[in-house]
């Protein structure tokens, strides 16, 4: 079973490197990409013995206490069989 | 008084507080290995700048999870003095000890100058030395120094006065120019509300000797010093 999981900035916050991105970008042409932000995504390798709920769970915490900083950013965890 | 500095994989600013301590404070000083879990002996911890855990998934992200850190918590609780230097402020943050984070400058740039920061309180043990408009150049380098928090976090530090220093020209006075990393309100050094923890991105330990560009930063380390004193009483 994998976890993944998403991390993003809040969109509160200043990504100046998607601003970067987003200037590149524009340059090769794509005039109709109007923001680009970057986030992080992250691939939990989970032991067969563990159920869904289980993973679900592992996935929430571990995304809330070490892979996302909650003052700045945001996450979604998604279970793949 | 006894000063502890704290040594992660990765730090590379520990000797330099070290010497500042060991030369210019002259008071005893110890590294202490992140693994370390006791810090009875100590009167102040300083958490040094560097790149601990090579700033992987963010600076200071690995590094609060160190086994030393539950130590650093508890001795803070203690009213004990914690003083986080530039990684060491990211990581402060990052543990809970400090509100806010410390994200990437504006400008993108890894950012080495000095700069000039402006006293917002001088009532803190890190600046009872100074007055309030106390304007100190102190040499800066990161790339992830711009401080942020949100609206009501902000409110928070402002109404309690944790704001410490910002950043300012050299007359004091507080412009986006002098602004090195685009940091919410020029925020250079905030404290918590207990002001004995205390987290800056400047690095004062490098502005303690004339060859170095500056000796504003001993003003700090003295008022720490005198703080430990007036505590021991």
């Amino acid at each position: 079973m994998k976890a993944k999981v998403f991390v993003t900035l809040k969109p509160s916050v200043l990504d100046p490197q998607g601003k970067a991105i987003h200037h590149s970008v524009e340059q090769l042409g794509f005039q109709q990409v109007s923001d680009i932000r970057q986030g992080k995504y992250f691939e939990l390798s989970l032991d067969s013995s563990v159920n869904e709920t289980e993973a679900r769970e592992a996935a929430e915490k571990i995304a809330a206490d070490v892979l996302a900083n909650p003052v700045i950013e945001d996450y979604r965890v998604e279970i793949v069989q | 008084m006894k000063f502890g500095v704290i040594v992660f994989p990765g730090s590379n600013c520990d000797h330099d507080a070290y010497h500042v301590i060991s030369k210019h404070v002259g008071q005893p000083v110890d590294f202490i290995w992140h693994k370390e879990t006791d810090l009875s002996g100590f009167d102040a911890v300083i958490v040094p700048g560097g790149f601990s855990y090579g700033d992987y998934l963010r600076a200071g992200a690995l590094a609060r999870f160190s086994p030393v850190m539950k130590a650093v918590k508890e001795f803070a609780a203690s009213g004990k003095f914690v003083f986080g230097i530039c990684n060491g402020f990211q990581i402060l943050c990052e543990a809970g000890l400090l509100p806010g984070a410390l994200i990437r400058n504006a400008g993108l740039h890894f950012v080495c100058k000095h700069v000039n920061i402006r006293t917002e309180n001088q009532y803190t043990p890190f600046t009872n030395e100074l007055k309030e408009g106390s304007v100190l150049s102190i040499p800066i380098a990161h790339a992830e120094g711009n401080y942020t928090c949100d609206d009501a976090t902000y409110q928070t530090l402002e109404e309690n006065n944790q704001i410490v220093f910002r950043y300012c020209d050299e007359t004091g006075e507080i412009t986006p120019e002098s602004n090195p990393n685009g940091a919410r309100s020029n925020i250079a050094g905030i404290c918590n509300l207990d002001r004995n923890v205390l987290g800056m991105m400047p690095h004062p330990e490098r502005a303690c000797e004339e060859l170095l560009g500056s000796n504003d930063g001993r003003s700090i380390f003295r008022s720490l010093t005198g703080a430990i004193a007036a505590a021991a009483i």
